[in-house]
């Protein structure tokens, strides 16, 4: 369970966007999806579950405990964490850099080796073949599968997803986004993944929450979403995935195949 | 040729094993201070400007000069910290070289490092705080890893550059390969000069290239390259300390030279004779006139030979010329009044400044002496050497003649002698115990007013020596024993461009000869 209230970030130097206000609760195995366009502060709000950006105002309560309680590098460790540019470590090895979370915790070296077999196998990347390869040797869907892995290494009950299948190409997306979604719902885990994609939230999400200019515009399931858009920039994104389905029919249909 | 050649392989693994040892710990001072500094500089900015500007200048300044200053500098820190915390510290040597390197292997280390961090994808530093690394975590498995090949590179161009630069802490008393050239380059032995370059060059190379497999090492996370650079580097540095081991000696008596020919067979002769007399002896050769008495004063340099005239003027800072036999005994009260240092004696003959023209030259300018020179001087070319146009002795001469010399060129003393003879100069400030100048015949030009003061070779002994009779006991034979012509006649000897001798063949000549003079009155007793 993941408490947010009136979590605020000022537009700071570091340049990330500025978000107002937000109150949002996210229930434990829940998928919930951040959409919105870029530079709405989605990312920001992402960030702030794991500390990477400090809030200006608000609290984040995860089961209750305020985050700030205690040390951040700590807190990190137990929630994964995927990024778009999957940021692998360039001087390890995939085997190594799905083992490093793990170290940090100071787990046994066999455990770890153990883990990391297990996790490699459940990514059909087996470790003979890949365990040794450098992030630089392995294809786009193969090192986010590796980002993927590392992250879950510590069996964290939360994940937090910036953009994880957007540098992907599309065939390598369309097999690894369900993919996960059903490793979400066999681990048991909480995610909260952020996109700007509204095909691929309605595919994925429990519940999505549309943002716009550091606010909430509407949270709800993608069912309450498409019936009762909150308002016309809404409805332009669910219209969106629409017209790019119309448009796609025309020119299929136009073709003579 | 061969004799020269054995004669310098001799000394190979003292001057290797000292310039390993010195170029190893400036090489890891630098980086122990370079390393911390980029990384605090990489994180701050501020930091990171003026870092990198105090490198940068320490890196234009010449090296000779950089290894010079240190010396007065932690001369002037051992008399403080006698007088503060009633210890001091050998200011001569190693402690002036090491520091120098040590400033000079900085740049490329700070320089390399602080790039090597800054360059560091930030999306690689964000994923390192996500997966829950601390500052000191994100440091130890990301940054400096990643950093790694490109920090490793600069110390390598460090260690070149400090390799190459310890050549240069010859004369501030610190042995070297540069013991090599410096000596040769004195005595216009191209052999020695040539062997010394080539032995730190090589010395340099193999460093370099075993720093490079380790790079590679790193960059290809390849074992076998980090332990075969490790392998070869320990090895380098074992078997060239390994000679300095047996010969590390406490109570050495340090025999100092300056940086001129007569000063090394006089240097070689001292040390001879002490060694034959049982004591161990340690040589500061090429060392600048004003370090060497400095450090005699500090006991740095326990024995040498200076010139009454500059201590006269340099250290006495007197202008007033009285006699020959006064000069020597008001300059040996005072050496033992102000600085405790015992002047032992003359050793007989003089080298003064003296101004040489070409025989045929002067006689068709009618010029007998100094004085005829004035009318000339504005159209003429005079070579000195690096010293003489700024000490007192000039000032004083072209006082009382009148002197301006339309220009004033400088040269290293053998360079000097071929300037006149090739028409460069009209006249040079030669050396009167200097054997070229009957070689070529040269006319000495007088001094009727006495501008210059006397130059007579005399024998000093540190403060803590004064008193040693065993060891003026040795000393003291030598008071009397060289005349002028013997002096110039043994100079030559290392000067002459056929059949030079180096000046430790000389020295043993010159023994063998004063032994004989010295031991006739036993034989006939």
């Amino acid at each position: 369970m993941i408490d947010i209230a009136n979590l605020t970030k000022d537009y700071h130097a570091d340049g990330a966007p500025a978000v107002r206000g937000l109150d949002l609760a996210i229930a434990t195995g829940e998928f919930l999806v951040l959409v919105g366009p870029s530079g709405c502060g989605k990312t920001t709000m992402l960030t702030m579950i794991n500390r990477l950006t400090e809030p200006s105002a608000g609290e984040v309560r995860i089961d209750g405990r305020s985050i700030r309680d205690g040390d951040p590098a700590a807190l990190r460790r137990r929630i994964g964490f995927v990024f778009q540019d999957v940021g692998l470590f360039p001087h390890l090895t995939a085997a190594e850099n799905i083992g490093i979370t793990l170290k940090l915790m100071r787990m046994p070296k066999p455990a770890i080796e153990a883990r990391t077999d297990e996790l490699m196998a459940q990514m059909q990347m087996p470790r003979a073949q890949f365990g040794g390869r450098f992030p630089r040797e392995l294809s786009g869907g193969q090192r986010q599968r590796i980002g993927l892995a590392r992250a879950l290494a510590a069996r964290p009950s939360i994940m937090l997803m910036d953009e994880p299948f957007g540098a992907l190409d599309p065939l390598t997306r369309d097999e690894l986004a369900p993919e996960y979604r059903a490793l979400h719902d066999a681990l048991g885990l909480t995610t909260v993944l952020v996109t700007h994609d509204m095909t691929e939230a309605f595919l994925l999400a429990d519940r999505i929450a549309v943002m716009r200019a550091g606010r909430f515009v509407q949270i709800g399931t993608p069912q309450e979403i498409v019936s009762g858009p909150a308002d016309d920039f809404v409805r332009g994104l669910i219209e969106n995935p629409r017209k790019r389905a119309r448009a796609l029919a025309r020119v299929l249909g136009a073709d003579p195949t | 040729m061969t004799g020269e050649f054995a004669a310098a392989w001799a000394d190979l693994p003292e001057y290797l094993g000292w310039h390993v040892l010195l170029s190893l710990s400036a090489i890891l001072l630098g980086v122990i201070i370079s390393l911390p500094l980029a990384i605090f500089s990489a994180r701050s900015a501020i930091l990171r400007m003026p870092a990198l500007a105090i490198a940068g200048i320490i890196q234009t300044i010449p090296g000779l000069a950089l290894l010079a200053l240190f010396y007065p500098v932690l001369l002037g820190l051992s008399a403080f910290t006698q007088a503060t915390f009633g210890f001091g510290f050998r200011a001569l040597g190693f402690l002036p070289a090491l520091a120098a390197l040590t400033l000079y292997s900085m740049l490329p280390v700070l320089r390399n490092t602080i790039t090597g961090l800054v360059g560091i994808d930030p999306a690689v530093m964000t994923a390192a705080r996500a997966v829950g690394m601390t500052r000191g975590q994100q440091l130890r498995l990301v940054e400096l890893p990643l950093a790694a090949p490109v920090i490793l590179a600069g110390i390598r161009t460090a260690a070149v550059w400090v390799i190459g630069t310890a050549t240069l802490s010859t004369p501030v008393g610190q042995t070297s390969l540069g013991n090599y050239i410096f000596t040769g380059l004195q005595t216009e032995n191209w052999i020695l000069v040539l062997f010394g370059c080539v032995a730190a060059a090589v010395l340099a190379l193999v460093v370099d290239r075993l720093l490079a497999l380790a790079e590679e090492g790193l960059v290809l996370r390849s074992r076998l390259r980090l332990v075969g650079s490790a392998v070869g580097l320990v090895a380098v540095i074992c078997v060239s300390v390994f000679p300095l081991l047996g010969s590390a000696r406490e109570h050495a008596i340090v025999v100092g030279t300056k940086s001129f020919e007569e000063q090394y067979i006089l240097g070689a002769l001292i040390g001879d004779r002490l060694a034959h007399a049982g004591f161990a002896i340690e040589r500061r050769d090429g060392l600048g006139s004003q370090v060497i008495f400095d450090a005699l004063a500090a006991g740095d340099v326990d024995v040498y030979v200076d010139y009454s005239g500059t201590i006269w003027s340099d250290d006495m800072k007197r202008t007033d010329l009285p006699s020959r036999a006064d000069v020597l005994a008001r300059m040996a009260d005072w050496l033992k009044r102000k600085h405790g240092i015992a002047y032992v004696g003359p050793l007989g003959f003089e080298n003064a400044y003296a101004f040489a023209m070409l025989r045929d030259r002067a006689a068709a300018l009618h010029i007998g002496s100094v004085a005829d020179l004035a009318s000339y001087a504005p159209h003429m070319k005079i070579g000195g050497d690096f010293e003489i146009f700024s000490r007192p002795e000039w000032r004083s001469v072209e006082r009382a003649y009148g002197l301006r010399f339309g220009t004033e060129r400088q040269y290293q003393p053998d360079f000097l002698y071929r300037a006149l003879i090739g028409g460069d100069v009209d006249v040079i400030s030669a050396f009167s115990s200097d054997g070229r100048i009957a070689q070529y015949g040269l006319k000495l030009l007088g001094d009727p007013k006495g501008a210059l003061p006397p130059y007579d070779a005399v024998l000093l002994v540190s403060p803590a020596h004064a008193h040693d009779r065993s060891l003026l006991a040795v000393l003291k034979p030598l008071i009397g024993a060289i005349d002028l012509a013997t002096m110039q006649r043994a100079n030559l000897m290392v000067d002459r461009q056929t059949d030079k001798l180096s000046p430790a063949e000389v020295a043993r000549m010159l023994d063998t000869e004063i032994t004989r003079r010295t031991e006739i009155p036993k034989v006939s007793r």
